[in-house]
């Protein structure tokens, strides 16, 4: 029984190059070459000279990402049109959705080519990355073959990463809340909470997923 | 775990490696046959693309202090805030931790950040003082924390959202939301172009000479 996420150096790569390219990995942040050995399922293998981890395969890693993506899906699309912050002041009061919160910007002419980028960056783009999480995944879950132009598909997802801002936005809220708490009453709406919900399961979502194994599994 | 002398790059052994999947393939192949992405042995042009995103994320960053970023419009008063003084503002009413947070997410981070990619493209040219996993965890850190700045402007358009009240309290985006979400945009364009592998290179050629 090995310890879980203690980093197992690669060995290095053979010096006489053969024709099996296949057996190597490369690390993508320093260039060094390993012969890639295959952890086991919680280990993780890691670049030598620069600490990348390059391969951490987990048990069931498959299901439980498709699972997270579905759940991301359905919490974006219902916390999108639910009121996430509600305020009162002077027995007046206003609640917004996120969909108001990226319309915001339209209403303000020049600034309104921000709407779109704000809407894009907390809902659309962390939806589609789901959405193609799942489309990449679910055949190589059911031991079916690829789906056509699934390497391009989880390529794609994996360049959306950086844009998918769904938990700074959460962060974002509780900023605005305290900022405006004294002006005025606020409350938390029901879409705050699933937007936090969100924030775990994309630490989770990120945790889980051993791109490696991904592009293995694609290989076939 | 350090593996002494064996270790060897893609490029030193005639390879060319793909940064999107890892594969590594003969020199001179032009797409990874595995995942489809463009192969580089190192990314062309790197750093130029790297110092062009970061003088645009620079230039817009000006205005993005210059101009407000909120305008309030309650009962008794209109006022229009800049980055700097809205932090002050509320600094002056005594919640000098958000004044702090402001400061620290609206001008020390992306301050730092202009400083830390010019550090690191200056360093593979000219050298630098720090070792390669000193500079690569300040890239990885550039990387992690760059879109976190982007919760400014979320916070302007939450507000914006939010506090629409008629007569009694209105708060209107200003043009500076816009110029900050330009920079840090362009900063973090200007980071994902930077090619960590140049950290590494210049490191072996230095020992060598
Ligand atoms: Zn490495
Ligand atoms: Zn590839």
């Amino acid at each position: 029984m090995t310890p879980l996420d203690v980093p197992q150096p690669l060995p290095p790569a053979p010096q006489a190059i053969g024709p099996d390219l296949a057996a190597l990995i490369a690390c993508p942040r320093c260039d060094a070459v390993y012969r890639a050995v295959q952890p086991g399922p919680g280990e993780r293998a890691v670049c030598a000279r620069c600490n990348t981890v390059l391969i951490a395969p987990r048990r069931r890693a498959g299901q439980q990402l498709i699972a997270v993506a579905v759940a991301v899906v359905v919490l974006v699309v219902a916390a999108t049109l639910a009121p996430f912050l509600a305020i009162e002041v002077a027995g007046r009061s206003n609640a917004s959705s996120v969909l108001d919160a990226a319309l915001a910007f339209a209403a303000a002419g020049p600034v309104a080519m921000l709407a779109l980028a704000v809407a894009a960056l907390i809902v659309f783009i962390p939806v589609l990355r789901a959405l193609l999480v799942i489309y990449v995944l679910g055949p190589v879950v059911l031991d079916r073959p690829p789906a056509p132009h699934a390497a391009a598909a989880f390529r794609l997802s994996e360049e959306l990463r950086p844009w998918s801002m769904a938990e700074i936005f959460v962060i974002g809220c509780a900023i605005a809340l305290v900022k405006i708490a004294d002006l005025a009453q606020v409350h938390f709406g029901p879409a705050f909470w699933m937007f936090a919900a969100l924030v775990v399961l994309v630490v989770v979502q990120d945790g889980f997923m051993c791109r490696y194994s991904v592009w293995k599994s694609l290989e076939r | 775990m350090e593996i002494a002398g064996t270790l060897r790059t893609a490029r030193e052994m005639g390879l060319v490696a793909c940064t999107s999947c890892t594969r590594v393939w003969p020199a001179g192949t032009d797409r990874c046959g595995r995942c489809g992405h463009r192969l580089h042995t190192r990314a062309p042009l790197a750093l130029q693309r790297v110092w062009a995103w970061w003088l645009v994320g620079v230039i817009a960053y000006v205005p993005a202090n210059l101009y407000p970023m909120l305008s309030t419009r309650t009962l008794v008063a209109s006022q229009e805030a800049t980055i700097v003084g809205g932090a002050i503002e509320i600094a002056r009413h005594g919640n000098w931790g958000i004044a702090l947070v402001i400061l620290t997410a609206s001008v020390a981070i992306p301050l730092g950040k202009f400083l830390a990619i010019a550090m690191l493209a200056l360093g593979v040219r000219h050298g630098s003082a720090l070792s390669g996993s000193r500079r690569q965890q300040l890239y990885q850190v550039v990387e992690y924390i760059g879109r976190w700045s982007m919760i400014d402007v979320f916070v302007v358009a939450i507000l914006a959202s939010l506090v629409q009240l008629g007569a009694v309290a209105s708060v209107s985006p200003g043009p500076a939301s816009l110029f900050f979400a330009l920079s840090v945009i362009f900063t973090m364009l200007s980071a994902q172009s930077f090619d960590s592998r140049l950290i590494w290179d210049a490191e072996r050629e230095g020992r060598r000479a």
